[in-house]
Parts: structure tokens; C-alpha cells; sequence
């Protein structure tokens, strides 16, 4: 099943398959590591369309909420 | 002289690695973003002597905000670039290397952090790497040293350049994938204590109540601390130094020049604290009330930087800082500001566009109180109690959200979403905190001394000449009618352009009541910043935008003065 990780309940993890939006903001996201293939976790969303912390490569990072619904994961 | 610059990802240790090489002091920290413009210095390696940039942080060759711009421009002018990577992290440090080795520049790898992968469960094949980049690959521990005699023998030594590499992004990622497999091996660990403590402090129900607990010991903390500098050492040694100032006033006799040295007498006495002269209040407000506060604020301050928790405390913020046109990250340069207002407005250079980073440094020059304005609003009103403190404390933040969703309404641009990696949590060093504590000392004090001598003098002048008085005749209607103060508060007011620390001595001595104070105090501190945080402003902001954001300041203040006045004092 695919989802957007901004769909996920907290705890879960998948992999990632696909990265929505320009090839600037792409790159973004993959020079920060995130990036077809990975591994990706969700720690904790925040509520109030607040940012989500996500783990990879066991590494934390914040993303907004704008960031996160760009990312596609397969469970 | 050969041009060595470091370049790497942000919060990889190249500053560390900059003061190792260099001898020279910079500040460091356990967040990204800490270096915001590079800084430079010379050293003699191996008889040679070589100038070194240490660059801001930067995850790629494409900058996304105005540090990794800097980084850009440096790394052109570069004879040799020494490329600091996390060995924690390899596999997106990678991609900086691949796209420095395209630059067709000699380049040196400090594989950093070297301690921190063994013990994270990272092994790395360091010849390996060299086989797979072309270039000379080296383990280095920058905090404790290891390594960097090693590094600096390549400094000195003629490198061929590297077969340049010319890759799309997907090569290159494939290459990354590539050389990883090869070289890296991880052994996976088990949730450690310091993942539990990093999960709590960053998810909204543990990590709200936790933020509160460390915020109210932090400052806590910096008041006790100040107080306790205060009352051991600086009034002591300000007690012994009156005697021989009150002989000096006498020495001099009434006239101009005691005017100006010692200022007016109180009662027939010299007061420190209402003398108003270059050598009486113009020396003990800086450094007998202000300075000690101000070590205090800048000791926490670098252990909770060195810590990594201000990364944290930028997600917990972030639907908050939303909501006034920034994103988290903006926590930074309020945090910053809260010790001193310049530092703080050019941390704004971590957020990505320019309206947040104006919105971000105007709101930090109207209603985030540096040391010595939290000295002044301490020292005017501590002696009528906390309340008096605290609303005027309600009143700067709330000024900063209005202020902050207004302009963020107003103004045209994009706000960008916060995307920050959290370091992990590192125990702060000691002898790296003070260091960094003494140098934002020796920065505040000769920031502060000569704007201390030349602001008195300029008061003291315009006082004795009797322009602060007509001036002050003149704004009375705004002064009196509008804020409700009584006429000579104007003169303290006016004092406030060029130093608001004195203008407590000038407040002081009028007798009005605390409702009237606090109104004073606020207007105060919000509707000028001082001159260092002025000429900061011009630099990061530009001429147009400084004129946008004082007139920001001085709607802003004067609205909301006479707003409090109406609460405090009434009609």
C-alpha cells in the first residue's frame, strides 16, 4: 500500500518510492538524504498542521507539513 | 598565500577544525546554521604560510538560503578545499564531495566526527574511500585534536587536482549508493538511553512540558547567576572605586568638564547609578549591572547550544513561529538576540527568504530585549515588584506575535517550511563553553566601549548646550499629551537613540509612578535599537528595508505606549 507519510499514524515506518514536486525542491529533500529507497519513520507529527520529525539512517529530521506531503511511501 | 577553504554540510565540525588549524578563535555550536558568514585566518604549516575561510555550512553546490551563498562565493576562490565530512553520516555528505570534486580544485576529505561513528556502530574503509574519490581521504577528531596535524601536512603539500567529475543526479546518486555499499559497514544498535531523551524532548506532549522546565531554569539560572556576580564582585569593586571618583569630583570643582566626567550630583554625592558622567554612571550601568547579566545569558546560553537542543526547541516552536511568517528555525536569532541584538539579527540569515528575514530581524529589534535592555526594565522597575516586570515582558511578546502576523500578512514573499536536521545530544564541553562564553564577552565589551564613551559624551553635550531640553519642549505634546510622562522623561527618551542602558539613570530620579514607568520602559525599549543593532540591520536589511522596519519600530512603539498608557494610567 502507498501513502503520503503526513497519512501515517507515528511509529510506523516504509519505504520511500516517490518524491512529489520541482526538480529544485527534489534535490532538497535527497542532499538531506531523503531519498528513493530509504528507509523512512515517522517519530512524531505535530498537530495543528505543525511540522513532522521523521528518523532515517537514524537520523532525525523536522520537515513541514508541506515538506511531508510531498513524500510517498510503500508499507 | 595558497587559499584553503573548508567546506562541508552544516554541523559537521568545520569551525572546530578551522580553530584547530588556525589558532584562531571562532564560535562553535551543536546546531546547524552556527556559522552564518565565513570567518578567515592565516597559519604557518610547514614553513608555508596559507590563508584559511572556514565557510558556512551547506548541503549542496545549490544554495537555498543566504549562508550557503556565502559558502558558494568562497569556495571559487579556493587553491585547495578541504571537504569536512560527518563519518556518521556519510552517505549524504557524499553528495557535497561529488559536486566539490566537479569544481576541478585540489581537495583534501577530513573524514570528521571519527570518534562518534566508532562508537554509533559506522566502520569505515578509509583507503577504500581514496580508491573510489581520487582524493587524499583523512580520520579526523577535530575537538580533541586527533588527526589535524595530519591534514595540515596536505595543506602545505602540492596536490594534483582530481579527474573532474561530471554527473547528472542520478549518477550521482547512483554513485553515492555505490561507494557506500563498498566502503561502509554499520552495525545496528539497540535504542539507546540518548534516543529515548531525544524522541521525549521532540514530540509535542513530553517535549512541550520539558521546554517550559528547561526554559524557566534557564533563566532561573542567568538571574541568580547575574545577581550573584553582582552583589560578590561587581559592587564590591565599584564601592572601593567611589572614593577615588569622589575625590576626582572634588579635585575638579563645579563646571563643564565635571559635567561631563562626573555628571550631576545627588545630594551632594556622586551616585553611580544618576550621575549621568562618562566615569560615574557611564562606566558602572555597563559594566556593574549590565556585563554580569550578560555573562550569565551567554554561559547557558552555550551549554544549551552545545547541547543540540535548540534544534528541538525549533520543532516544538514551529506551528507557533507559522503563525507570525517564519518557520522554527526562526527561535535561533530570538534566542541569540535575547544576549545581544546584533548576533541575533544575522543569525536570521538561517531562514531561507527575505520577508521572513525581515520579519524576523524587525521583530527582534522592536520586542526582544537584548541584556541591557533586560537590565534596564529590571533595574527601573525590580524595586516595585515582578508584576511590573512581567507585564511589560506580556506586553513585548505579545507585540511580537501582532506585530509578526501583521506583517507577515502584509508583506509580500514566500514563507518556506522549516527542514532541519536534529543533531544528536552531545555532552557540552567545558572548556569549549568557556571559550565561547569569553569570546561573546570580549565582543560585547568592544562593541560596547566605544559606543559607551562617545554616547555619554554626545548626551552630555547636547545636555549641557540645553538642545535635549528644547527638543524635549518641542516632542512634548507626543511625550506628555500621548504617553502620559512627565516632560523631562522626553531627555531619557532621546538618550535612548544612542544608549538605552542610561536611560535608566535618567528615568530614575523623576519620581513617577509605576504605571507611568512601565509605559516609559516600554516605549523604550521597542522604538530604536541601539547603534550596533542599527548598522546590523542596514548591512543585512539594505537601505529601503531599514527605512520599512523603522518605521515599523516607531508606529509600533508609540502606538503601543500610548495603548499602555490608557491600561496603566488611564485618561
Amino acid at each position: 500500500m502507498n501513502a503520503f507519510i503526513t497519512e501515517l499514524e507515528k511509529g510506523v515506518s516504509g519505504k520511500i518510492i516517490g518524491l512529489q514536486g520541482g526538480c529544485g525542491f527534489v534535490n532538497q529533500l535527497r542532499s538531506m538524504g531523503i531519498r528513493e529507497g530509504k528507509i523512512i519513520s515517522i517519530v512524531t507529527i505535530h498537530p495543528f498542521r505543525g511540522p513532522v520529525v521523521v528518523r532515517l539512517d537514524g537520523k532525525l529530521i523536522t520537515l513541514g507539513r508541506g515538506f511531508a506531503n510531498r513524500i510517498i511511501v510503500e508499507l | 598565500m595558497k587559499k584553503i577553504v573548508l567546506m562541508g554540510n552544516p554541523n559537521v565540525g568545520k569551525s572546530v577544525v578551522f580553530s584547530r588549524l588556525t589558532g584562531t578563535r571562532v564560535i562553535t555550536s551543536n546546531y546547524p546554521g552556527t556559522t552564518v558568514d565565513f570567518s578567515q585566518g592565516t597559519s604557518c604549516l610547514h614553513k608555508d604560510r596559507v590563508y584559511i575561510i572556514d565557510a558556512p555550512g551547506t548541503y549542496s553546490l545549490t544554495p537555498s538560503n543566504i549562508a550557503e551563498e556565502v559558502a558558494l562565493r568562497v569556495v571559487k576562490e579556493a587553491d585547495l578545499i578541504i571537504n569536512v565530512v560527518d563519518a556518521t553520516n556519510l552517505e549524504r555528505n557524499l553528495l557535497l564531495t561529488l559536486e566539490l570534486l566537479s569544481l576541478n580544485k585540489p581537495l583534501v576529505v577530513a573524514l570528521n566526527l571519527w570518534d562518534e561513528a566508532h562508537h554509533t556502530g559506522v566502520e569505515i574503509d578509509v583507503t577504500r574511500l581514496e580508491e573510489h574519490l581520487g582524493v587524499p581521504v583523512i580520520p579526523t577528531v577535530a575537538v580533541t585534536g586527533e588527526g589535524i596535524a595530519h591534514l595540515a601536512e596536505y595543506c602545505s603539500k602540492p596536490l594534483s587536482q582530481p579527474t573532474p567529475l561530471f554527473l547528472t543526479e542520478d549518477e550521482k546518486w547512483k554513485k553515492i549508493g555505490h561507494i557506500t555499499q563498498e566502503v561502509q559497514q554499520i552495525t545496528h544498535r539497540h535504542h539507546s538511553i540518548r534516543d529515548i531523551i531525544s524522541d521525549a524532548t521532540i514530540k509535542p506532549l513530553t517535549g512541550i512540558p520539558i521546554a517550559v522546565l528547561i526554559i524557566l531554569s534557564a533563566l532561573w539560572a542567568v538571574i541568580t547567576i547575574g545577581e550573584t556576580c553582582i552583589t560578590s564582585i561587581t559592587d564590591p569593586l565599584f564601592e572601593c572605586y567611589l572614593p577615588f571618583i569622589t575625590s576626582l569630583s572634588d579635585y575638579i570643582g563645579p563646571g563643564f568638564l565635571q559635567q561631563v566626567l562626573i555628571g550631576e550630583l545627588i545630594d551632594g554625592q556622586v551616585d553611580l547609578e544618576q550621575s549621568m558622567g562618562i566615569l560615574t554612571t557611564g562606566l558602572y550601568v555597563p559594566f556593574g549591572i549590565v556585563l554580569p547579566y550578560v555573562i550569565a545569558f551567554y554561559l547557558i546560553a552555550a551549554v544549551l547550544e552545545d547541547s543540540g537542543y535548540l534544534p528541538r526547541l525549533a520543532t516544538l516552536t514551529d506551528t507557533f513561529f507559522h503563525k507570525v511568517g517564519m518557520h522554527g528555525y526562526g527561535i535561533v536569532p530570538v534566542f541569540l538576540g535575547l544576549g545581544c541584538n546584533v548576533p541575533g539579527i544575522l543569525a536570521t540569515r538561517v531562514l531561507e527568504s527575505r520577508k521572513q528575514r525581515f520579519i524576523a530581524a524587525t521583530l527582534i529589534a522592536i520586542s526582544v530585549p537584548c541584556m541591557a535592555k533586560t537590565a534596564m526594565i529590571f533595574g527601573i522597575l525590580g524595586q516595585y515588584g515582578t508584576l511590573y516586570i512581567l507585564i511589560v515582558l506580556i506586553i513585548l511578546a505579545l507585540v511580537y506575535v501582532v506585530t509578526g502576523s501583521v506583517l507577515s500578512r502584509i508583506l509580500k514573499g514566500d514563507c518556506p517550511e522549516i527542514f532541519l536536521e536534529i543533531p544528536p545530544y552531545r555532552r557540552p564541553r567545558l572548556d569549549l563553553v568557556l571559550k565561547k562564553t569569553w569570546m561573546r564577552l570580549v565582543a560585547f565589551i568592544a562593541e560596547a566601549v566605544p559606543y559607551l564613551f562617545l554616547g555619554v559624551l554626545l548626551i552630555n553635550i547636547l545636555y549641557a548646550t540645553g538642545f535635549l531640553a528644547w527638543l524635549g519642549t518641542v516632542l512634548s505634546p507626543l511625550i506628555v499629551g500621548w504617553l502620559g510622562l512627565p516632560q523631562e522623561a522626553s531627555a531619557a527618551l532621546l538618550t535612548g537613540f544612542l544608549r538605552k542602558d542610561l536611560a535608566i539613570g535618567m528615568l530614575l530620579p523623576l519620581q513617577m509612578t509605576p504605571g507611568q514607568l512601565v509605559v516609559a520602559v516600554t516605549t523604550l525599549t521597542m522604538y530604536f535599537p541601539c547603534v550596533g543593532a542599527f548598522a546590523v540591520l542596514y548591512k543585512e536589511l539594505g537601505l529601503i528595508d531599514l527605512g520599512k522596519a523603522v518605521c515599523v519600530m516607531v508606529c509600533t512603539a508609540f502606538l503601543v505606549g500610548g495603548l499602555v498608557r490608557f491600561i496603566c494610567i488611564g485618561i
